[in-house]
């Protein structure tokens, strides 16, 4: 074995420096952050890293951004635990600690040419952010795309400038939805799936990218297979609990697969018959 | 393979020249039971120990707790990682331990290296020692765990008088020519050892498995819907005792420790084992083995399905640790194993 990379621990953190930091709800935020080295983050849309606070911890945080030519890349966070709680306590020029990133991303080249079905659940849209802006910055390489996105209330949807953006734009369709509404709220009613029932599209060139919590997948995938998109025209990001994110821990693994490592994104047709994936 | 022969009246003094020169681990008993700790003469160390309470790989290359990085917060963010090299000798460890140091130093090195493990596994002199006794809960003959061929770097066989000693490596070679009192072994000696040594394989056979290790991968995948899983696991305390004391659990969580001042800290590793109830649970409260019958499963299929795909070896070297540990009595492999081919017939 390389005797030099026995030397260097996989667990040492990088310095990142927080730029800018925007709230998004009420328990989430947007945290703009450069890696102190000057090195870009190297990282490809739907990858993530791990996020730490020295001396609070250490947890598995999709990158919000996709890769831009500049240095900064976005964490969206929700305030949910000791590292999150945490995060959120910190002020512009404050630094976390950044390893990573780490698994596998979107198929950012196997879709060029393809359509495109973008389905969020809730913060689902936090990693397939980074997509969408992947694909919405080079929109011709791509053929039709739909963003499907649903949250829970209209206070939990997240990004709400951006989702006016693709509302208005033309070259793409954008549909949303929430499961209860407000009485403000004028557009859909009901959970994702519902909105299948408004789209059209070609099944054998679209790939469908689905992000959501456990629950959402189930349901999304029989709606995409009965619309007939094929099992290997079907990636999604799993969530598991993500704690060295080398490969070693445990703590996310399904079956034989590390989902660090193997994951998150997954190509439905590799993961469909394991049973404990979905 | 090399064979040398220490006689016993000589092994005392090259106990005590080893202590004088090297920080020398070895087995003790503290309570009628066998651990692993510092041994400072010759009398402290015990090698006629049927099976160590904890194995010597998480006592010594993935202990309970350990520092990775040191950190302070201010005046400014400063972080070193810790890695420990310093050489010591772990004297008197079974083949089936050295198996099972083997398995885990391939999962350490695999794909990201990890250092704050190889590093320490690097550093360690191993003297292994064929077993003499065997505990009731003892399987490893037939899991294929009664010799080793690699490991260690020197491997001691008690012959009555004398003990063979097997020459692992250059080290080993090295060591026992600077501080022991060695010669060659005899046709007759290395007969001995291999009669003596399959006396002992023998005594363990005495019970195990009811089909060859080797049908252990195929008989699990086809065995994911039995009620076995559900039956045993309700009667489970999810303590993780079973993780605990196998040579071959390595799951760790990560964690901040952080002294009163709030400035100086140290992210710790520290042992997790998937039988407990949060091991799977995620931030925002989903929990991906929330029953227990789940993580039951999950870590006999672990040892017998996942990790062989990965070391062609199925992790479980039959040591019989779990089964004696685990206080709901569900634990023992040759229990899961024999039901679930039983069962099929």
């Amino acid at each position: 074995m390389n005797q030099s990379a026995l030397e260097v621990s996989p667990y040492l953190p990088q310095w990142a420096e927080i730029s800018r930091i925007e709230d998004l709800t009420a328990s989430e935020k947007l945290f703009e952050m450069h890696l102190v080295s000057g090195e870009p983050l190297g990282h490809e849309p739907g990858q993530f890293v791990e996020l730490s606070v020295m001396g609070i911890g250490e947890a598995p945080i999709s990158v919000s951004s996709p890769p831009r030519g500049n240095n900064s890349f976005e964490l969206a966070i929700r305030k949910v635990g000791n590292l999150t709680n945490a995060v959120h306590s910190l002020n512009i020029g404050d630094r976390v600690g950044i390893r990573g990133p780490f698994g596998t991303h979107f198929p950012t080249e196997e879709t060029k040419g393809k359509d495109l079905l973008l389905v969020a659940g809730g913060i689902g849209l936090v990693p397939l952010r980074s997509f969408i802006h992947f694909v919405l910055d080079r929109r011709d390489e791509y053929g039709e795309i739909t963003i499907l996105f649903g949250a829970r209330n209209p206070s939990e949807q997240l990004f709400l400038d951006e989702l006016k953006q693709w509302e208005k734009r033309e070259d793409i369709d954008y549909l949303e939805t929430v499961d209860r509404a407000d009485p403000k709220w004028k557009g859909n009613v009901g959970v994702i799936t519902t909105l299948f029932l408004k789209i059209d599209f070609d099944p054998s060139k679209t790939y469908c990218i689905v992000v959501g919590p456990p629950v959402m997948y189930r349901f999304v995938i029989l709606e995409a297979k009965a619309k007939g998109i094929p099992d290997a025209q079907i990636f999604l990001s799993l969530e598991r609990r993500m704690k060295c994110g080398v490969g070693k821990c445990g703590h996310c693994q399904i079956n034989h697969i590390y989902v660090c490592q193997d994951g998150p994104v997954f190509r439905y047709s590799d993961i469909f018959d394991i049973e404990e994936a979905l | 393979m090399e064979l040398q022969v220490i006689e016993k009246s000589d092994f005392d003094l090259f106990v005590q020249n080893l202590i004088n020169n090297y920080p020398v681990e070895g087995v003790k008993r503290k309570n009628g039971a066998f651990y692993y700790g510092p041994i400072k003469s010759a009398e402290e160390l015990c090698l006629d120990f049927d099976c160590t309470k904890i194995p010597p790989n998480k006592t010594y290359f993935l202990p309970p707790e350990e520092t990775l990085l040191r950190f302070t917060t201010a005046p400014s963010l400063e972080v070193t990682p810790v890695i420990e090299t310093n050489p010591y000798i772990i004297f008197g460890v079974h083949p089936y331990d050295l198996k099972a140091i083997n398995q885990m130093d391939q999962v350490f090195a695999r794909g990201v290296p990890d250092p704050h493990y190889l590093k320490r596994r690097e550093a360690a002199l191993i003297i292994g020692v064929d077993p003499t006794k065997v505990t009731p809960r003892s399987f490893w003959a037939d899991m294929e765990a009664d010799a080793v061929s690699d490991g260690f770097d020197l491997m001691l066989t008690d012959i009555r008088d004398r003990f063979v000693v097997e020459i692992g490596s250059d080290k080993g070679r090295a060591l026992l020519a600077q501080y022991g009192t060695a010669r060659p072994a005899t046709k007759d000696e290395a007969r001995k050892r291999v009669k003596i040594r399959s006396q002992v394989s023998h005594l363990c056979k005495q019970r195990g498995l009811t089909f060859p290790k080797r049908e252990i991968p195929k008989l699990l995948e086809r065995s994911e819907e039995t009620l076995l899983w559900e039956e045993k696991a309700s009667k489970c305390l999810s303590c993780g005792t079973c993780n605990l004391v196998c040579p071959t659990c390595y799951c760790f969580d990560v964690l901040d420790d952080v002294e009163l001042d709030l400035v100086h800290g140290e992210r710790i590793r520290r042992w997790d084992g998937c039988l407990l109830q949060d091991f799977a649970k995620v931030a925002t409260g989903e929990n991906f083995r929330e029953t227990k019958a789940s993580r039951y499963r999950h870590r006999f299929y672990r040892k017998g399905l996942y990790l062989f795909r990965v070391l062609n070896d199925v992790a479980c070297v039959g040591c019989g640790r779990c089964a004696s540990a685990c206080l709901a009595d569900i634990a023992d492999p040759v229990d899961v194993f024999n039901k679930l081919k039983e069962d099929e017939q």
